[in-house]
């Protein structure tokens, strides 16, 4: 888990190439800032996410969700790295 | 209707689930896993999905295409999990009244699901590498119709991510 100050807490969903980064599928993370993109550096810093944020999609609460949209307290955060179905 | 499943599809209820005598024409499409990826031998790839979203993702697609192609049904089924070599990885079945509208939406399904459904293929190789492929779609069929991708990531198509190793295979 992630420790910062006050803020709020989110839950981070990991899939595919974020999740063998991670080694988890799941977390809850307390952040001071709600931007998604300063969320997305900590977790690629972290975890070493191969990818830019210009290449990996932002989704909350389970919908695509731009990046300058600011979370809330509570939200469920994917990173979707590119796609490879079919 | 798009549908995720972890079991052999079943080509013949996928069929079944098809069938207007109004329509003549009726086109499938199977995808297959291969043996090889860029100069690699596979030995095995595992699917592995989002699948509120994905599900979500995919219906959409297949309703838009149904209404611009007047369909009369349009089916997807993708695995998840372990496949092996010749494993059927995707089906799309489509059934309308005549045969061009039937093959336009199957192609256009596929490029559209492979760009922007979330379902990642991770495959294994008998040089014992493995990796999170990222699909070439943007060497495959043009751009699917504009009006197909309102619903879309805000921020459009993926751009590439490859990273070239030495041995040349495309690679995040």
């Amino acid at each position: 888990m992630i420790e910062t100050s006050v803020g709020l807490d989110v839950t981070v969903e990991y899939f595919a190439l974020f999740r063998s980064c991670a080694r988890k599928s799941l977390e809850k993370i307390h952040l001071d800032e709600s931007a998604p993109a300063a969320l997305y550096d900590a977790l690629r810093a972290r975890y070493r996410f191969p990818l830019a944020k210009e290449l990996v999609h932002l989704v909350v609460n389970d919908e695509y969700s731009p990046w300058d949209k600011a979370l809330q307290p509570g939200d469920r955060v994917v990173f979707i790295p590119p796609v490879s179905g079919g | 209707m798009f549908r995720l499943t972890e079991a052999p599809i079943e080509i013949r209820a996928m069929r079944d689930t098809l069938s207007n005598p109004a329509c003549g024409g009726f086109v499938s499409f199977e995808g297959r896993v291969r043996n090889h990826h860029q100069g690699s031998e596979v030995v095995k790839l595992e699917y592995e999905a989002y699948p509120k979203l994905a599900i979500s993702e995919g219906n959409r697609i297949l309703a838009a295409l149904k209404q611009k192609y007047g369909l009369s049904g349009i089916l997807c089924v993708h695995r998840t999990g372990e496949l092996s070599v010749g494993e059927i990885a995707v089906w799309i079945g489509a059934i309308g009244v005549h045969r061009r509208e039937c093959f336009a939406a199957v192609s256009e399904a596929m490029s559209l699901i492979k760009e922007s459904v979330p379902i990642w293929k991770h495959e294994w190789y008998a040089n014992g590498d493995d990796e999170w492929v990222r699909c070439s779609h943007e060497h495959e069929e043009a751009p699917a119709d504009q009006v197909i991708r309102h619903g879309r990531p805000p921020s459009g198509p993926h751009p590439v991510a490859t990273i070239m190793k030495e041995d040349g295979r495309r690679r995040y």
